[in-house]
């Protein structure tokens, strides 16, 4: 399972050669960037629309085991009847390489608004979950995670 | 628990002797303590452990017959919620064939080897990690009982030597870790106690099951050793050399670890 | 082999809000992940999953590959009527899974 010489010497050569993606981990706007991508694809779920905080409760663990699977649930207030319910739910976060985690389809069948699931986070961070509402209303919550590395790796490191 | 295995345990207990440096059995925690209380509810509850997806793979192995003999599991051992009930809590296990003591998944595949007339399954292979998980998940809430006797003893001397010795580029032991610093943080996490308690286990890291070996073999890499080769009879000292030191803590197979 | 796992309860009143839980096997590979040499590994994620009460859907989900591997999707329907909870899964190449489970709802 561990890196090969030789395989160690076609990585550490092909490394010089910083191919694209290379570049873009090493791009020193990478977070300006990822935070820009965040707001795109909020302004591409509300529009216009003002988003209020409330009514939404986000719940993260505030430190993870483990980056690769961290709980995550999401609850939001509402009778959940037809005239008001809960229409859609969505998870965002600003420095995963892609501001989408997930988003719910629901409505007043399912009872509550609730999403309980678990999700990768690459970096401490804040996490929100946004809620839109029958009548055409955005909700929304944050919270904070940090994320660590683990101590044991499995693979060789270069 | 019949009285002769009662009186090699309570003999293994006697004779193995608790060596410098080993927590004493009160304060005997495993990794699960050391969870968020989010991580600790995953493991918990069969319907979101991710574990479970192995473990009812294993039992569909378990009644699928297999080999030149054409049989099941099932065929010799029946329902596993019976006759595999406290078999994980025993092993590593002494091979009176061999000689030498063996881990679960040797024997899983001497039973297909000898009884099945089947080839082996490979190490950290998804049908292996099914079986020992499905096998290991009917020792569920059971006490580790590794009973030493004058055989195994000798296997349970190089694995606690192994355990103790300094290895690696980064020259360190186990116990320098696991017995003198657990409970201390490493890099951000929290250094456990080392008792493989919930083997094979669903670990966050790697995104899937795996076994103790895997595990080991992180350890090794960890502190820049050699890792031995998956099966290699310095594993499987070191594995019984584990549980033991775990003795009468219970079973939590499939945990769930990050 | 047990490609997904669902837990919800075989009874209700009606009226009830039942919890359900799923459990699908799938390494969502993220498809920013590169191996020892360097190659990019394609991505390869479940995209959709559903789930329908008797015909009608009742809980969407469009996941992401922030979604972890083998994913937990917990959430709760209102128990109508008797009859059959749908699930599928639907992903990359070629990714296709469906469960069902029973509700009898007095």
């Amino acid at each position: 399972m561990g890196t090969t010489r030789r395989e160690f010497l076609i990585l550490a050569a092909t490394s010089l050669a910083v191919p694209e993606a290379a570049r873009a981990q090493l791009d020193p706007n990478l977070a300006a960037n990822r935070k820009a991508a965040f707001q795109e694809a909020l302004r591409r779920i509300v529009g216009d629309a003002q988003v209020r905080r409330g009514r939404v409760k986000l719940q993260l663990p505030p430190l993870v085991d483990n980056g690769n699977s961290v709980p995550l649930s999401v609850a939001v207030e509402s009778p959940m009847t037809e005239t008001d319910h809960v229409r859609a739910i969505h998870v965002l976060t600003e420095k995963n390489p892609l501001p989408d985690v997930v988003s719910v389809r629901l409505g007043p069948r399912a009872g509550r608004a609730t999403l309980s699931t678990r999700v990768r986070l690459a970096d401490t961070q804040s996490v929100t979950a946004i809620a839109q509402m029958s009548d055409g209303s955005f909700w929304s919550d944050s919270a904070e995670v940090v994320v660590t590395l683990s101590a044991c790796l499995e693979e060789g490191l270069i | 628990m019949s009285l002769r295995s009662a009186l090699l345990f309570a003999a293994s207990l006697l004779c193995a002797g608790a060596g410098a440096g080993e927590v004493p059995p009160s304060e005997r925690r495993s990794g699960y303590d050391l969870m968020s209380r989010e991580t600790r509810a995953i493991q918990d509850d069969d319907a979101t452990n991710p574990g479970m997806l192995w473990v009812l793979d294993g039992e569909a192995l378990w009644n699928r017959k297999a080999g030149a003999a054409d049989r099941a599991c099932t065929a010799c051992h029946g329902d596993a919620r019976t006759s595999m009930k406290g078999v994980a809590a025993r092993y590593p296990g002494f091979d009176a064939a061999l000689g030498r003591p063996v881990n679960l998944e040797q024997r899983v595949n001497f039973c297909r080897a000898e009884r099945q007339k089947a080839p082996p399954l490979a190490f950290e292979s998804r049908e292996l990690l099914a079986l020992t998980a499905y096998v290991a998940r009917q020792s569920r809430g059971l006490p580790i009982r590794i009973a030493i006797d004058a055989r195994s003893r000798p296997f349970l001397d190089a694995g606690r030597e192994a355990f103790h010795r300094r290895q690696g580029q980064l020259n360190l032991a186990c116990s320098q870790c696991h017995d003198d610093n657990w409970g201390r943080r490493l890099a951000g996490s929290v250094i456990p106690q080392a008792h493989p308690t919930g083997y094979p286990l669903y670990r966050l890291e790697w995104q899937g099951l795996g076994s103790l070996e895997r595990r080991l073999r992180n350890c090794l890499i960890g502190i820049r050793a050699e890792p031995y080769a998956y099966g290699a009879p310095e594993f499987v000292d070191l594995e019984l050399y584990l549980m033991w030191r775990a003795n009468g803590m219970k079973i939590e197979t499939p945990a769930v670890r990050p | 082999m047990a490609r997904a796992v669902v837990t919800a309860p075989t009874r209700a009143r009606r009226g009830e809000i039942v919890e359900v839980k799923t459990l699908a096997q799938h390494p969502m590979e993220t498809g920013f992940r590169r191996t020892q040499t360097g190659e990019l590994i394609p991505r390869d994620i479940i995209r959709r999953f559903t789930c329908t009460y008797n015909g009608t859907e009742v809980y969407r989900v469009d996941l992401h590959p922030a979604m972890s591997a083998n994913p937990l999707i917990a959430f709760s329907t209102v128990a109508t009527e008797t009859g059959t909870l749908a699930f599928q899964w639907v992903g990359d190449n070629g990714y296709s899974v469906t469960e069902t489970a029973s509700i009898s709802v007095e």
